[in-house]
């Protein structure tokens, strides 16, 4: 399937450009008239992942990060790329609660708030290459 | 913590375009009240976490009340902020709500468990007069 629109966003990982991403991928994302929970449930998603590259991919040091965004007739797909440290066990990662930075007050809920908020969420990754986390999304209403 | 192109917040208003979190603090009794405005993401949680931190270690503060009336977003960078001031409340048998309207984040304080450790109320003075056994 060819998607009817595209977009790519590149920026350094500094966490004052996690609400940049998420407001580019909601802009984005109302050309197809999502209701406000949907975007509001886009943006909650894109925040994680862009968060997870700053602060677990580049540690907080400054690298690049891709934001992709694919737009379909009644849907989105959005994949978000460091080229980070990646992640050694993905299905640890994913557990709801877990993490590997206790002591920063993370709670180890992005993954879960991922799958909560959107339909599909796929993690390709690599360590030492970096990770790139898609996150899928149906609008239902367009769906019918 | 603010971001260099300091957006003015006056009194109760949200940033415009919502870049920043402003926290204002008042007391209420032994009840410390939060009010957030804005957002509360991984950008903003250290402001939000030290603000908090300088006031509620006082000893007349016994509650905390999180007013979440006016944050307009909030990801699992606050969830964290929220555990860690509850765990620190629990070791001196203070209590923490929440007030909160907002469903995208009465969604996520659903989905963290959080709202099955820290009340939730729609409003703050609901939250207030619960903590006061009212
Ligand atoms: N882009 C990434 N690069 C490297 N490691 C990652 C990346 N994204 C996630 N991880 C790993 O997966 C774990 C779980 O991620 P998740 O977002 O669920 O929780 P968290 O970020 O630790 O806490 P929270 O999101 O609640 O603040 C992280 O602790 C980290 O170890
Ligand atoms: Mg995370």
């Amino acid at each position: 399937m060819k998607p009817i629109n595209e977009m790519t966003l590149i920026f350094p990982s500094k966490s004052s450009n996690e609400s940049l991403a998420r407001v580019v991928a909601a802009a984005f994302a109302s050309q197809l008239d999502p209701t406000v929970e949907e975007l509001a449930e886009v943006k909650t998603a894109v925040s994680e992942a862009v968060t997870n590259s700053i602060i677990h991919g580049y540690e907080n040091k400054i690298g690049e990060i891709t934001m992709h965004c694919k737009l379909y007739s009644d849907s989105i797909e959005i994949a978000v790329t460091d080229k980070g440290k990646g992640i050694e066990n993905v299905e640890l990662a994913r557990q709801p609660l877990y993490t590997s930075k206790p002591e920063m007050e993370r709670s180890g809920m992005g993954f879960t708030v991922m799958e909560a908020f959107m339909d599909k969420v796929e993690v390709i990754t690599e360590v030492g290459k970096g990770t790139t986390v898609v996150l899928f999304k149906t609008f239902k209403f367009l769906a019918g | 913590m603010r971001l260099q192109n300091n957006i003015q917040l006056d009194n109760n208003k949200v940033a415009k375009g919502g870049y920043a979190l402003d926290i204002k603090l008042s007391k209420r009794g032994n009840a410390l009240i939060a009010k957030f405005y804005g957002e509360l993401d991984d950008h903003t949680v250290e402001y939000a976490r030290q603000k908090i931190e300088n006031e509620m270690i006082k000893p007349a503060v016994k509650n905390i009340i999180l007013d979440f009336s006016n944050l307009t977003f909030m990801d699992s960078s606050g969830i964290g902020m929220i555990m860690g001031r509850y765990k620190k409340m629990e070791k001196i048998s203070g209590k923490v709500a929440i007030a909160c309207s907002n469903p995208q984040i009465i969604r996520l304080l659903n989905i963290s468990g959080i709202s099955s450790v820290i009340p939730l109320h729609p409003d703050i003075n609901s939250a207030v007069k619960t903590l006061r056994g009212e």
